[in-house]
């Protein structure tokens, strides 16, 4: 009624016309969690240029030093540097957490959009989603490495099979609800086809609330590579990636804590940045749920 | 009526399950619409009138085919649509189309103005891109809204606007029967009387039928030429517009005509209020579903369902105690 | 009328204005210096299109307003002569369901839907009176057969998905009722119904009033429902009262242009416009809050709009009676 008139002309003129200053001012949290995030980013692909070693160099010399003027974040049991092997750890997570985010959306959209318009399709892929949703992550990779050889993308193998289900249920949901809007049957009687009525009616209504999830994967992404790989079902040794620097540095966390800190610190500040990131998004593209925060 | 009508109705059903059990099993039905006739002829409106939960919008739903018909036939200018396949139907939908009853819901938020009436053109493939934009902004110009607000999404529209666009739309294809399932019930009355004023223009100028499904007995009496009065999943009378305010044969009818607010003060009256609630779809009472509600009725009403009898002036009731 | 006419009013609303923030830039007004009274046994209607302020002002009486944005910018709403625009929070608590109650118009989304009926209804009473449980639930019971639902003491066990829409609201207002409130306000109480249910609940809105002297606020866009009910109207226009006036002075003589085309407006049953004669069209649409015009807010859409309008707005003049329209043209000698 007039509540909800005055509600609307309130929220909505202001969303359309905002430069990205002005929004930036408006949702403070989330510009932080991007400009860290960009920040992290950054120093991963950058990694080979800003670093101060090779990440792979080994200095026995040096071994575990505290971090000092050459060595910024200190050195490992092998002498090598901490501050570059972070930055190039970054780079395994980055990877990882693009990737899986976006192979299990993709697939996830796919099925989604299937069991959610057609009912036989739906009885029969959403069991067999119950079924991986109750594949633990962990086993699998270690399935999976037992299998092949280590190697990254075995990680976003088995990192994104469980979390395929996940995005699957989403998609359905939504277009379960979608598919019921009178302009759905309005489309229809105007006789707009299978296709059409997906790509133009059906399917835009998922990507805001995919976006955000596929923001949620990676930051969950990013994690779950690091358990698998301090386990050492995950990213194979030779390669630095937070989860096996944290995993060698544990060992000697009582004389050189700095081996596990900075990795940590780092691991932190990636999946917090894109969670917060993440919940702005969703406060953004769907600003009737900010309206009541 | 010797011409041929634009839509024929023949014995109408449409059930719903209702699942229960282990299996989700149909263990019962909704009779939404439990077998009902009409014809509408050339440039009629019929209005379809009834209480929520009568069947009325699913009627114009089956229709359309928007809900597969239980049974029953649906002839759209002499030729039988109920049977068609998905490509053959999508190609009859140029001669028939509805405007919704929420201007909010039927229209696509994520669509502009233009797209959301150039869509069907689209659909049909029918003439150039520019000949489409020419079209609807002809379009435009005719229900009232002006060209320049194309590029506007439906948000920005106030109800009657929308529910203009939403006309425009149902125009797009030049169909020949246009279902209104209920097309001004969310309006204010300012408003509602230019859609009302829209749609009787429309349909003096183009030589449009009209199926008006509508609960507002003062609008259905305004643009009908004649009158269907459904209660529950069945027509109970059917006649011109006239005979059916003026000298109404079913008790319900009467019953409905007496509930609706006096336009006067001064006419204020104590009147007959039917008693309790319409029984439920799923076991409608035996006999006349009217029964355990009608002032009038006898045993005989228990029993036997009174046939719908129609006289020479096309006034028909369905009723064992009173007849056309 | 069955009561004294000259009694004080029970209900004095005086200069209401009520106003929404808008972040930056001055509150949009929503309700503009509305003032009337209710007397006991009255039945009030107050009419207008969505928007025009008609559901705020009753949200105003109560202090339902949403916070934080809408808030009462000025003036008193004098219950008994207790200004209930200055009492505490908890003050208000003890009026709301016991000398104010609301009914609303969707009788579903106003009961909860995991408690029984009678619980529901005799907790308003709990609440407000000090008796205990069974006696309490025994006037629960009293209230659902003054109602006249069928079955009382079955229906106190169930929960509202089991009625229908019809008995939810009979419900709703067993539940405004049960305390013997001063003042009823019912925000379009029939809307979602269907006629013939619209029929006995109007009727019974009317019955009860005799009974218990309640005065009643009737809020509603019908004015079918209007003539039906009121003894007193008064038209809102976007968010200003537009005229006023006993049922028959409005219906006889409906004197602001607005009114006039509200009424020719509607299609109503045997309404002598003659079959598909054009339906009185109010041009253009109802301007958003944060866009009224100055001067009168109906000058925009107005058939016989001067130069003057657009500049001043018309004060309420005196057409007789006690009816009085805002209108320079019809009701003013400009």
């Amino acid at each position: 009624m007039s509540t909800t008139i005055l509600g609307a002309s309130l929220a909505e003129q202001p969303r359309r016309r905002a430069s990205l200053l002005r929004r930036m001012r408006r949702y403070p949290l989330p510009t932080i969690g991007a400009l860290l995030l960009i920040l992290l980013v950054a120093s991963a692909l950058g990694a080979p240029w800003i670093a101060t070693h090779d990440p792979f160099e080994m200095n026995v010399v040096d071994r575990l030093q505290p971090p000092n003027a050459d060595y910024w974040f200190g050195t490992d049991a092998y002498g090598r540097d901490m501050f570059s092997r972070t930055l190039h750890g970054g780079r395994v997570s980055l990877v990882i957490g693009i990737a899986v985010a976006v192979a299990s959306t993709i697939i996830g959209l796919v099925i989604g959009v299937i069991a959610g318009y057609f009912r036989l399709a739906d009885a029969i892929l959403m069991r067999i989603m119950d079924g991986l949703m109750a594949i633990p992550g962990i086993l699998l990779a270690i399935a999976l490495m037992s299998l092949t050889r280590a190697s990254v993308w075995v990680v976003v193998v088995a990192i994104t099979i469980p979390e395929i289900p996940r995005v699957v249920r989403l998609v359905r949901a939504v277009v379960l609800t979608v598919r019921e809007q009178i302009y759905i049957e309005a489309a229809t009687a105007i006789g707009t086809g299978f296709p059409r009525l997906m790509l133009k009616h059906i399917l835009p209504n998922t990507l805001a609330p995919l976006i955000v999830q596929a923001t949620y994967i990676a930051a969950s992404a990013v994690l779950v590579e690091s358990y698998l790989s301090f386990l050492g079902v995950g990213t194979p040794p030779e390669v630095p990636s937070w989860g096996n620097i944290i995993a060698e540095g544990r060992l000697y966390v009582q004389i050189a804590f700095w081996n596990i800190l900075f990795p940590s610190v780092f691991l932190g500040l990636m999946v917090l940045s894109i969670n917060i990131l993440g919940d702005g998004l969703r406060d953004m593209l769907d600003p009737r749920l900010a309206r009541r925060l | 009526m010797t011409e041929t009508p634009v839509l024929q109705v023949d014995g109408l059903v449409k059930h719903y399950p209702v699942r229960g059990g282990l299996f989700g099993r149909a263990v019962a039905h909704v009779r939404a619409v439990d077998g009902i006739s009409f014809a509408i002829a050339p440039g009629e409106t019929l209005g379809l009138v009834g209480e929520s939960g009568c069947g009325k919008s699913t009627v114009g739903k089956a229709i359309l085919r928007l809900v597969e018909p239980t049974a029953g036939r649906v002839t759209l200018e002499g030729e039988d649509i109920t049977a068609l396949g998905r490509a053959a139907m999508i190609a009859k939908r140029r001669r028939m189309q509805v405007i919704f009853q929420d201007p909010y819901s039927s229209l696509n938020p994520r669509m502009t103005a233009g797209d959301i009436v150039q869509e069907p053109l689209v659909n049909f493939g029918i003439g150039t891109r520019a000949e489409q934009r020419e079209r609807v902004d002809a379009l435009f110009a005719r229900v009232g809204l002006r060209p320049d607000q194309r590029r506007n999404y439906p948000h920005e529209f106030s109800g009657g606007q929308r529910q203009r666009l939403g006309i425009a739309r149902a125009l797009a294809l030049g169909p020949s029967i246009i279902i209104g399932d209920e097309p001004v019930s969310a309006l204010d009355v300012s408003v509602q009387a230019q859609v009302i004023n829209l749609m009787v223009d429309l349909q003096e100028e183009l030589k449009l039928s009209y199926l008006f499904v509508a609960h507002d007995l003062g609008v259905v009496e305004h643009i009908s030429h004649r009158v269907a009065v459904m209660y529950l999943g069945k027509i109970v009378e059917i006649a011109p517009r006239a005979a059916l305010f003026e000298t109404p044969l079913h008790p319900y009818t009467e019953a409905l005509l007496a509930a609706v607010p006096v336009a006067h003060p001064r006419l204020r009256r104590k009147r007959i209020v039917l008693k309790g609630d319409v029984p439920s779809p799923i076991n409608p009472p035996p006999g006349c579903r009217f029964h355990t509600r009608c002032p009038i009725a006898v045993p005989l009403c228990r029993e036997v369902e009174p046939p719908l009898i129609a006289n020479a002036a096309g006034h028909a009731v369905a009723c064992h105690l009173r007849s056309a | 009328m069955a009561f004294d006419a000259a009694e004080a009013p029970v209900l004095v609303v005086d200069g209401l204005r009520t106003e929404f923030a808008t972040g930056e830039g001055p509150p949009s007004v929503a309700v503009h210096d509305l003032s009337f009274t209710v007397r006991r046994g009255e039945t009030l209607c107050i009419v207008g299109e969505s928007g025009c302020g008609k559901s705020l002002t009753a949200l105003s009486i109560l202090r339902l307003l949403p916070r934080p944005y809408g808030r009462i910018g000025a003036g008193r709403v004098l219950l008994d002569g207790q200004d209930l625009a200055q009492i505490s929070d908890a003050e208000m608590r003890a009026v709301r369901g016991r000398a104010i109650s609301m009914i609303f118009q969707e009788p579903m989304s106003s009961l909860n839907p995991v408690l029984t009926i009678g619980r529901q209804i005799a907790e308003t009473v709990m609440v407000h009176e000090q008796l205990d449980w069974s006696a309490c639930m025994g006037r629960a019971l009293e209230m659902l057969r003054q109602v006249r639902i069928p079955e009382p003491e079955r229906r106190l066990q169930e929960y509202p998905h089991q009625l229908s829409g019809g008995m939810r609201q009979r419900v709703m207002i067993a539940m405004a009722l049960v305390c013997r409130p001063r003042v009823l306000l019912a925000d379009e109480p029939t809307t979602a119904l269907d006629v013939t249910i619209q029929a006995q609940i109007l009727d019974l809105v009317r019955d009860l009033q005799q009974e218990t002297g309640t005065a009643v606020i009737l809020i509603t866009h019908d004015l079918g429902v209007v003539a039906e009910m009121a003894e007193r109207v008064l038209v809102m226009y976007a968010g200003n009262k537009v005229e006023e006036g006993s049922v028959t002075e409005i219906f006889d003589a409906p004197t602001h242009p607005y009114t006039r085309g509200l009424m020719a407006a509607m299609p109503h049953l045997g309404g002598g416009q003659g079959h598909r004669g054009r339906l009185n069209e109010i041009p253009g649409v109802v301007p958003a809050l944060h866009a009224r015009p100055p001067g009168c807010s109906f000058a925009p859409r107005c058939p016989l709009v001067l130069d003057k309008c657009r500049v001043e707005a018309p004060p309420l003049l005196g057409v007789g009676g006690t009816h009085a329209a805002a209108c320079w043209v019809t009701a003013g000698n400009a």
